[in-house]
């Protein structure tokens, strides 16, 4: 019963000027600005703070550089799961379901793949496409309950989360399966070769030189960032969108395109770009994308802002969620089978608790529980600030008991922002 | 008469708007007074100030309730002192009963354990003096709106209420009921119980206020004394509007064209119950450039025919014909419906019609995706064009197409959902009650874009 309405009050004159009230120019500072729109940088400025305290922390208690090299490498490979499967997560929590059941199935399809490769001897191009299949078929075996029987997410995904842990037992035989060709591993360990190196020199040389490309690579992202970020603002203020004030864009901006810069200089002083962090950069591009820029995101908005909205828009929103946890089935092989390659082995126990950092990761980055909200760069961050600490605290050594404790205050912390942020 | 409530020259300030301008009150001790304005005008968030919903020091000015300041930090005080207030969303738990919801959060209990015998007892008196027959163990979920608005009151009641406020309280009944929740308040009255009625029906005011508040824009534009005579429907129009409004409905030239739609034997089963024919047998035709009205009694089966019809939205077992343009159509989904070219305008614009939390220009867009897209891709700046044209069209008064319909006026929402249903561009509009609980001059307005439709040659 929201009688407040900012238009009502604009005389017949003042109707159509569009925006210019709260766009570019505005009088109004930074701060405000910022302040008002707390929630879009919280999280940003929160994921910058953690590692500002562990790089004094790190140096101070032990002596090292936390964001060395091959640490910088480490956050990238340890997180890769948190990140693959949090793409598809945020599908399914904006769509208003939840899947409890990513850790099992990761570790079933890091099974499949593994018995696959070691017992059946299927070559790694095989192996990945039918481990993609399988996840996929999961996915559409859970979602056809919860799309088209209506029965609660909750409840088909706890039985899979049960299922899929039995089911991988049961194909290991408690065994552990491995360890595999380089090729396979290669999935997770492997390092982009540094194109730009000229001619392949002794190996010696090999590890003094930079890794140009890691470098090149790294400055031309951060130039695409700002200069898509740029586009943006100009089509927002064209339209009388209310516009980031200026100051604070560039110093979004600058940050993050020097974040990039610099993580491509520490990766260039190691083994160049893991592959896993370019499989990570195409996903997550590709589904800011699909969330932000096509029919198909924007309807999965749609159904989990309003469900019965969206039906009687058109939308089919039955095949929609259905296509959700097909996703989030695909994406959740991917991960199981880096994590498989990246332990060299299949075992009984991978994944245990997966679901959880994942779904921790989607509302950390700001995702409404109801459905409807929620962004991929957010869950991105929020997946990052999860990895961070967990490097971070295990590099300090603190126990796996209070890691477990401080992890869980953060997410509450986080989500009691969003809610005290909302209410304001 | 003793003043009850004085407001005195009460401002609130949200960021970028003045909600409420220096707006005075006076209610006096055993009057009905109306509260009147436009939407937006301030009437909810006045009464919001009343009840602390907005605390004390997020305002300025001062209330005066009983002869002592009000300081009120919520909603728990105001209630305490007295005040009341039933909300235009009814606030009761379906599924408990009537007993519980009247004494939820004030339960008759002795050390935590509840006293139903008294529950019961003091139920069963309530029930009586609102007038509703009705066991106090039903379940609210049982009952229709009406009732459940008596329950309301009841509840009101049990608090030893000195001030009710009613923020548009006939908005979803039927005349009848509406009829009889108004001789209630008079009867309460009469026991000496102030309300203020909020309400867009001016013919309801008239007959039970005895005094009428008009706010336009945030301020008090007067207070008309009914028994001096002063309160006219004209006048109180004026008021609120700023201007004379000679007609109430804007004219329109009738020249309906050839058949349109027509829709031959439709009959369909009501979900929950099974056993019979809900719809039975409805044929009606529409021409083309005609506006034809589907009246009746809520509950007779107005929505759920057209929802019917409109991709088998509502109801089972569905049979029947509906010809367009004289072809059958397939309409037994809600796309191949809107494909078909015809469009449904929901009752219920909140629940059923938009996305509350969305911008309106991802609203208005909602049901016609692929005529902003390109296989499958957005085009922003052609999605924001529409919504800007549509805003500009249907003059929704907000500054841009990026505010979030939550913060919209019922009008303003209610010309959004029109805006995303005409940009499908229909053959035939059906419009289920699109003036419901919105203000005289978004009222006209919407009136007048139908005329508009139908001089256009579609049928509504």
């Amino acid at each position: 019963m929201a009688d407040v309405n900012d238009g009502a009050r604009l005389g017949p004159g003042e109707r159509g000027v569009g925006g210019t009230r709260e766009g570019e120019g505005s009088p109004r500072g930074g701060l405000s600005y910022l302040s008002e729109n707390l929630r879009e940088y919280g999280m940003l400025l929160a994921l910058i703070a953690i590692v500002v305290f562990f790089v004094a922390v790190v140096r101070a208690q032990i002596g090292v550089d936390f964001l060395n090299p091959q640490n910088i490498t480490n956050l990238f490979l340890q997180n890769s799961y948190v990140i693959i499967m949090a793409l598809g997560m945020l599908l399914v929590i904006v769509a208003g379901h939840i899947d409890l059941s990513v850790g099992s199935v990761a570790a079933f399809t890091g099974a499949v793949a593994a018995v696959l490769t070691v017992n059946l001897d299927w070559p790694v191009y095989a192996v990945i496409p039918a481990g993609l299949v399988v996840g996929g078929l999961i996915g559409a075996a859970q979602g056809y309950w919860i799309a088209y029987w209506r029965i609660p997410s909750f409840i088909v995904t706890l039985a899979g989360m049960l299922v899929f842990r039995g089911l991988t037992l049961w194909l290991l035989g408690g065994q552990n399966i491995g360890p595999f060709e380089k090729s396979f591993q290669a999935l997770s360990t492997g390092f982009v070769p540094d194109l730009l190196a000229g001619a392949v020199p002794d190996i010696e040389s090999l590890q003094r030189q930079p890794n140009w490309t890691a470098l090149v690579v790294a400055i031309v992202a951060a130039l695409v960032v700002v200069v898509l970020g740029l586009r943006a603002r100009s089509r927002n203020i064209a339209h009388g969108m209310a516009a980031e004030p200026s100051g604070i864009f560039w110093i979004r901006n600058v940050i993050i395109a020097a974040a990039l810069v610099f993580v491509g200089w520490k990766l260039a002083g190691f083994r160049g770009i893991p592959y896993v962090a370019v499989w990570m950069a195409v996903l997550t591009i590709l589904y800011v994308f699909v969330t932000e820029s096509t029919t198909l995101g924007r309807r999965v908005y749609a159904i989990g802002g309003n469900l019965k909205a969206a039906r009687l828009s058109g939308i089919n929103a039955d095949r929609l969620t259905f296509f959700t946890f097909v996703n989030m089935g695909v994406l959740a092989a991917l991960a199981g089978m880096v994590v498989t390659a990246r332990l060299n082995s299949a075992t009984p126990k991978a994944g245990v608790g997966f679901e959880l950092d994942v779904i921790a990761a989607v509302f950390i980055g700001g995702a409404s529980m109801t459905g409807g909200s929620g962004r991929i760069i957010g869950a991105i961050v929020g997946a990052f600030i999860m990895g961070v600490m967990n490097n971070g605290m295990s590099i300090l050594g603190i126990g796996i008991d209070y890691q477990q404790v401080i992890k869980g205050l953060v997410l509450l912390a986080a989500v009691i922002f969003d809610v005290y942020n909302k209410s304001k | 008469m003793a003043v009850l409530l004085e407001m005195r020259g009460i401002s609130k300030t949200f960021p970028g708007v003045r909600a409420l301008d220096n707006v005075t009150l006076e209610v006096r001790e055993g009057e009905i007074h109306a509260l009147v304005g436009e939407n937006g005008a301030g009437k909810s968030t006045l009464m919001k100030v009343l009840s602390g919903v907005y605390p004390h020091g997020s305002y300025e000015g001062q209330i005066l309730f009983a002869g002592q300041e009000a300081r009120f930090r919520g909603i728990h005080d105001s209630e305490a002192a007295g005040i009341v207030i039933i909300h235009q969303e009814l606030a009761l738990v379906p599924l408990l009963s009537i007993a519980e919801n009247i004494f939820l959060g004030n339960e008759r209990a002795r050390g935590g354990v509840i006293d139903w015998r008294e529950t019961n007892r003091r139920t069963a008196e309530l029930l009586a003096k609102v007038g509703l027959r009705e066991s106090p163990t039903t379940p609210v979920i049982d009952l229709g709106v009406g009732k459940q608005q008596l329950v309301e009151i009841a509840k009101a009641l049990s608090k030893n209420v000195r001030l009710l406020i009613l923020d548009e309280p006939t908005a979803a009944l039927q005349e009848n009921d509406s009829q009889k929740l108004l001789d209630l308040l008079l009867e309460l009255k009469g026991q000496g119980v102030t309300s203020i009625i909020i309400s867009h029906k001016l013919n309801e005011v008239r007959r039970v206020a005895d005094r009428v508040t008009v706010i336009r824009d945030g301020a008090t534009v007067s207070t008309l004394d009914a028994r001096q005579g002063e309160v006219s429907e004209d006048r109180i129009v004026r008021d609120m509007v700023g201007r004379d409004m000679a007609h109430r409905y804007p004219e329109r030239a009738r020249n309906p064209g050839e058949v349109l739609m027509e829709v031959r034997g439709w009959s369909a089963r009501h979900p929950e119950h099974l056993d019979r024919d809900f719809l039975r047998n409805i044929n009606f035709s529409v021409r083309k450039g005609e506006i034809v009205g589907i009246a009746g009694l809520m509950g007779s089966g107005r929505t759920e025919l057209a929802m019917s019809i409109f991709g088998r939205s509502w109801g089972r077992d569905i049979r029947g014909q509906v010809r367009i343009g004289g072809r059958d159509v397939d309409v037994s989904t809600v796309p191949k419906a809107l494909e078909a070219g015809l469009a449904y305008v929901t009752e219920d614009r909140k629940a059923l019609g938009l996305i509350l939390d969305e911008p309106i220009v991802r609203n208005i867009s909602l049901a016609n995706l692929r005529g902003v897209s390109k296989g499958g891709v957005l085009d922003e700046a052609a999605e924001q064009k529409v919504a800007s044209r549509f805003r500009k069209a249907m003059n929704i008064r907000t500054p841009n197409v990026f505010q979030r319909v939550v913060n919209l006026s019922g009008g303003n929402q209610q010309k959004v959902l029109l805006s995303k249903l005409l940009f499908t561009e229909p053959k035939v509009l059906i419009l289920d009650e699109p003036t419901r609980g919105i203000d005289v001059g978004a009222k006209f307005e919407i009136y007048g874009i139908m005329n508009q439709l139908a001089a256009e040659g579609r049928g509504s």
